[in-house]
């Protein structure tokens, strides 16, 4: 029977997925847990509810006329499709009301504000300060402190995208002319990765991010370090890259405590430091590097950056190096 | 059963069959011959266009499965680089695109087209000559449309189309016009199909075929044709708002000129979840008349199905926003669209479980035959789709799984589930009626068990990779999110189903015969009217039915139709005819004579097709020119119609005599046109929405009243508006009593007083130095104005169109049905322009 074959199939995917690095059945947060509870509730209850019908309607095909009578009857109907129904969705409903009225309960004040504005094809990511100021900015690399609450403040001004980390908590889409808020809270240090979810263009499935949860101290460290301006290049070398840069690249980048203040691209203040590049595409390290200046076309396709490819293979080591020593 | 005790003319039993005279069958038969040979293509009847538009409808399932397939081979592997991310984008945005637009819509109309007749007891559908205009406009469009892939130029905004992305700053090229043009235009097409549809169940059932005896199958059409009425004109609107910001800049979608992008989400979900149910609902229909069929036990709780169809309907309506929990729109109507979105699935459970009491009080299901075997395929999809479908209903559970694979596995379970095994289903119980063979037992398992299994081996895993967190629309993915194992069993099954189809397809060429004449007939043994013996005429004879199912009901009736003792046994004057019933309790009132083979229909929808496919490419002129020659072929084939009888009377058979002609509100033209009045109106309420919507969103961009025109620029415009009301009132009135002069002199004032009142409304907020492109507020008001100035443009048409006729002695007391139709589009038009009047002037002065 090759029904039998593809059931087995079925209950064999799920472990073959459990690695789950992004994923909704393994919440390492306060919204994440909630939905994931909420989910297998609903889940069993589908179950229930699919293997029920199918029981009915073998009994409806396969039983001796004296049972399948009374199937057979308008007050089967009432009761199966009206009756159940009712009494199963309203129970689903207050329940899910009442999910979702604790979910949107504002509780303790965000410890921690982030602005992320989504750009094509990459995250713009700003701290803020109690009076939104910016405190400082990077690119597709969030940090945020565990077990304490987080506000991100979506924005975007160019098309539409949706900000989403499934382990952490739902997506909410980033759309021109509105501001939109999440809240989400980390139990423990970890990463976790998060995705463009809503359609933007050609390079809609290359628009990743990180978010890292950091025990208090190191976070402290970390935003203590981001706030830095850049440190100078300590030789020859660096200085050469970072001479490179200003010519190649500081029209569009920004690298606080130089003369580098373009604004399309991402701040590369401390671009040494983030895990990994071109929103989550390539591992940061001085290979992907020099590879990402010299053919970011061949990688994302239609990026706003041009491939470098005319700089000398010296000019590329040299900025890949500078790249790398902004920690 | 009090409806059947309110049709008193019960039959009375013909004494003896009465024999017909002799040759009658022989011109019935030599009325309806379809002509052969490529004037074929002339052919306007609905046994042949219905089967040309199925086809047609099955070519587009057949390409958007194949682009399905190269999707699947993308994703087969993780970082696969054999299609790029150009051709993905487009790949997906057709596949949606197609499906929805080219097959599934289409479809169940094309279903609708070839079996409703017959299924009513009539010859053919009231309107034959916009059934065929509306296929071939259809047809020639999305042909036309599909290839755009070859070229490269297929949209990638998606089959949702977003702006800003959409938009011409994000979509520069031609691609994104031509989806909003293209579909545009087909859903045009969609609109005509309704209107044809509807006025054919409320007008043309068999006599006798009271509310409640409508097979349930017409029931859910006349639902599904009031959802694309109401639903669709919204993105229409929509799509037109769109092209005007990408044209002319007019900016509804901008969000730093006072538009929003969430008005086209708005729009498009306001017409797309209504979709889901206009595709599903038909879908449903075929499966209420299948089961008893196959059963042999009429349907259990047929008033509860037909009253849970309607509540589908009209809850349809308001579950929009579920489509848009992620945007932030505030939580108190986030709870009432997910309420709303689980109480649906209660007049579902009602149809599911009524099916499942008629198959327990069968008498003869088993064994098992073909379309039974789709049906309880149906039931395991589609029970899970909508399991699944009430847990996306839960908001925070929603914010998680929303545009993932958990939704493509959802919407496919309901969509494939819902429809395409329904449909095969019905491919394989409907097909005796239309070909001289049956398709085969033998393949029709194969083809259902390789759907069956490859389907669930596709879509079941998708839940999964939609949880671990795979998002929709990527056209790869790295392999360290371990999504690869699960996305390769998907594209294993997707190719199982496409080898399921592949049986079918070779079914069909080794069975499939079309005949409307010879056909193998009521191999099942089923009860409703589609299954009495029938040629390209429909049946022998037109019956008078006392029940739901007659050919159970009413023993005898098959022999009494076919000996020509009902209704309309021959072809008056050689004509082709059919019966018209009241809209309740189906009583005779007249007999219809239906046009015969003609070009103008498909000329027309080649002069449609090309004024929208050449604006797409800019060439104006050319347009220009097809436009004008759609135009004059519809003027053509109106032109003939409603000449006035030169008999008032014909014998309807059963000794009636009927009238041949029905003046006003009773016939079958106004109804159209009431019907075409909802549609406006739904148009009309799309801008006013968009009007209102914005002014919310964006305050700032509304005027104080001080920068409004003064009050005499609307005021000037109402009273012509009104004026112009009255002149046509008065020359309908004098023409009654058979005097024209009115009407020549009278209409083309009107035409000039309603002109004018819209040429005042643009010159009022003209001369204010306010101009379209400045603000979403500019642009919604000349956006209100340019509506309202062409159904102006269509009034003058029509207008001038009635007077031609009173000169060529072609409009009379006796025959005013262009009167009419105009009279009543008229007074709507100035009904419109006078509440979009209040909506500019005079509610932003109460508030603003």
């Amino acid at each position: 029977m090759p029904y039998r074959v593809s059931i087995a199939v079925f209950a064999a995917l799920p472990s073959s997925a459990a690695a789950g690095v992004q994923s909704v059945l393994d919440p390492k947060g306060l919204h994440a847990d909630r939905v994931a509870d909420m989910g297998w509730v609903m889940f069993a209850g589908a179950a229930l509810i699919f293997i029920g019908v199918l029981a009915v309607l073998a009994v409806a095909l396969y039983q001796p006329p004296g049972w399948r009578g009374r199937l057979g009857s308008r007050g089967f109907v009432v009761a199966a499709g009206i009756g159940l129904p009712i009494v199963v969705l309203s129970a689903l409903l207050f329940y899910a009301f009442g999910t979702a009225a604790q979910l949107s309960r504002a509780g303790m004040p965000p410890a921690v504000r982030i602005e992320v504005s989504a750009e094509m094809w990459w995250w713009r990511v700003r701290y803020l300060d109690s009076e939104d100021g910016v405190l400082f900015e990077t690119a597709n690399d969030i940090r945020i402190p565990a077990g304490q609450p987080v506000e991100f403040v979506l924005k975007s001004d160019n098309v539409i995208h949706s900000f989403w980390v499934p382990n952490l908590a739902g997506k909410v889409d980033m759309v021109p002319g509105h501001v939109n808020r999440l809240r989400a809270q980390a139990h423990e240090p970890g990463r976790f990765r998060g995705q463009c979810a809503e359609y933007c263009g050609a390079q809609h499935a290359k628009m990743m991010f990180e978010v890292q949860a950091m025990a208090a101290a190191d976070f402290q460290a970390w935003t203590a370090a981001q706030r830095l301006p850049a440190r100078e290049p300590g030789d020859a070398r660096l200085l050469a890259g970072k001479r490179y840069f200003m010519r190649a690249c500081a029209q569009c980048h920004t690298i606080r405590g130089t003369a580098a203040a373009g604004v399309q691209g991402p701040d590369l203040t401390h671009v040494g430091s983030r895990s990994s590049l071109a929103a989550g595409v390539l591992d940061n390290n001085i290979g992907s590097l020099a590879g990402w200046i010299a053919g970011s076309q061949h990688i994302k396709p239609g990026n706003a950056m041009p491939s470098f490819n005319q700089l000398s293979g010296e000019g590329l080591r040299a900025i890949a190096q500078y790249m790398e020593s902004l920690q | 059963m009090t409806a059947r005790a309110a049709t008193d003319d019960r039959p009375a039993k013909p004494a003896g069959p009465a024999p017909r005279p002799d040759g009658e069958l022989a011109l019935l038969r030599q009325a309806w011959r379809p002509p052969r040979g490529w004037r074929g293509l002339a052919e306007v009847n609905n046994n042949y266009v219905g089967l040309l538009y199925i086809g047609t409808a099955m070519l587009f399932f057949v390409l958007a499965g194949v682009l399905a397939l190269l999707m699947r081979t993308q994703l087969a592997v993780p970082d696969n680089d054999l299609i790029g991310h150009d051709l993905y984008n487009q790949l997906f945005t057709m596949h949606g695109t197609v499906m929805m637009f080219l097959f599934a819509v289409p479809a169940v109309e094309a279903v609708a087209v070839l079996i409703l007749p017959n299924m009513l007891g009539a010859r053919d559908l009231p309107f034959p000559r916009l059934s065929a205009y509306a296929y071939w406009a259809y047809a020639v469009g999305g042909i036309v449309f599909f290839c755009s892939i070859f070229a490269g130029l297929a949209p990638q905004g998606g089959w949702f189309m977003y702006p800003p992305l959409t938009s011409t700053a994000y979509s520069p090229a031609i691609n994104a016009d031509l989806w909003l043009l293209g579909i545009g235009f087909i859903e045009i097409s969609a609109i005509a199909g309704a209107v044809e549809l509807a006025v054919g169940i409320l007008r043309t059932r068999a006599p006798g075929m009271t509310l409640d005896r409508i097979p349930v199958f017409a029931w859910v059409m006349l639902v599904f044709c009031g959802m694309v009425v109401i639903a669709f004109p919204a993105v229409i609107v929509g799509t037109a708002l769109l092209e005007l910001e990408r044209a002319f800049g007019l900016p509804f979608f901008i969000a730093d000129k006072g538009g929003d992008p969430l008005l086209w989400q708005h729009l498009f979900w306001f017409f797309g979840h209504p979709e889901v149910y206009i595709i599903f609902l038909p879908a449903a229909g075929m499966v209420s008349m299948i089961v008893p069929a196959m059963a042999g036990r009429p349907l259990i709780g047929y008033r509860l199905v037909v009253m849970a169809v309607v509540a589908t309907g009209f809850f349809s309506l308001g579950l929009w926003l579920h489509h848009m929990y992620t945007t932030g729109i505030p939580q108190l109507s986030l709870s009432f669209a997910s309420a709303s979105s689980m109480a649906v699935a209660v007049p579902t459970g009602v149809q599911v479980f009524a099916w499942i009491a008629t198959i327990a009080a069968a008498v003869r299901l088993r064994p098992l035959r073909v379309p039974t075997l789709f049906l309880l395929g149906f039931f395991f999809v589609f029970v899970l789709g909508g399991l699944t479908g009430v847990m996306v209903a839960v908001v925070p559970f929603d914010m998680q799984v929303h545009d993932t694979y958990f939704i493509v596995a959802h919407l496919h379970y309901v969509l494939f589930g819902g429809m395409v095994f329904p449909l095969f289903a019905a491919f394989y119980y409907w097909t005796p009626l239309f070909s001289r063979r049956a398709l085969s037992e033998r393949a029709g398992r194969w083809a259902f068990w390789l759907m069956f299994i490859g389907f669930n081996v596709a879509f079941f895993p998708m839940h999964i990779t939609g949880l671990v967190g795979m998002p929709r629309r990527v056209y790869t993915y790295a392999d360290s999110y371990g999504w690869g194992a699960l996305n390769m069993v998907s594209t294993l099954g997707a190719y199982v189903i496409a080898a399921g189809v592949l049986v079918f397809v070779v079914d069909l060429i080794r069975n499939f015969r079309p005949s409307a004449d010879g056909n193998a007939g009521n191999v099942w043994h089923a009860g409703t009217l589609e299954w009495l013996p029938s040629g390209a005429h429909g049946p022998r004879s037109i019956p008078e039915v006392t029940g739901r199912e007659p050919l159970w009901d009413q023993p005898g009736l098959v022999q009494e139709v076919e000996a020509g003792s009902h209704y309309l046994p021959g072809a008056h004057l050689g004509r082709r005819t059919t019966l018209i019933t009241s809209a309740i309790d189906a009583r005779p009132e007249y007999v219809l004579q239906l046009p015969g083979p003609g070009w103008t229909p498909l000329v027309a929808a080649l002069g449609t097709a090309g004024f929208f496919l050449l604006l797409t490419a800019k060439m104006m002129v050319p347009s220009a020119l097809c436009g004008a020659l759609a135009v004059a072929m519809i003027v053509r084939w109106l032109w003939d119609a409603d000449t006035g009888a030169r008999w008032p009377h014909a014998d309807a058979g059963r000794g009636r005599q009927l009238p041949l002609h029905c003046e006003g509100p009773a016939s079958h033209s106004w109804w159209a046109t009431a019907i075409l009045v909802i549609v406006c109106a739904s148009l009309f309420g799309a801008l006013v929405f968009t009007y209102l919507f914005l002014w919310t969103t964006s305050p700032e961009a509304w005027p104080a009243p001080s920068e409004l025109p003064g009050a005499a620029w609307p005021l000037a415009s109402a009273a012509l508006l009104l004026g112009s009301s009255a002149l046509v009132a008065w020359a309908g009135r004098r023409l009654a009593r058979e005097r024209h002069g009115a009407l020549r002199l009278g209409m083309p004032l009107a035409i000039a007083l309603a002109g004018v009142a819209v040429a005042l409304e643009v010159q009022g907020h003209w001369q204010t130095g306010l101009r379209p492109q400045d603000s979403a507020y500019a642009a919604a008001v000349y956006a209100l104005a340019g509506f309202q100035g062409t159904l102006v443009i269509v009034l003058c048409a029509i207008g001038l169109f009635t007077v031609a006729r009173s000169v060529a002695g072609r409009l009379g007391p006796a025959h005013r049905a262009s009167l009419h139709v105009m009279r009543l589009l008229w007074h709507y038009t100035v009904a419109q322009g006078l509440a979009g009047l209040a909506l500019v002037h005079v509610l932003a002065r109460q508030l603003g």
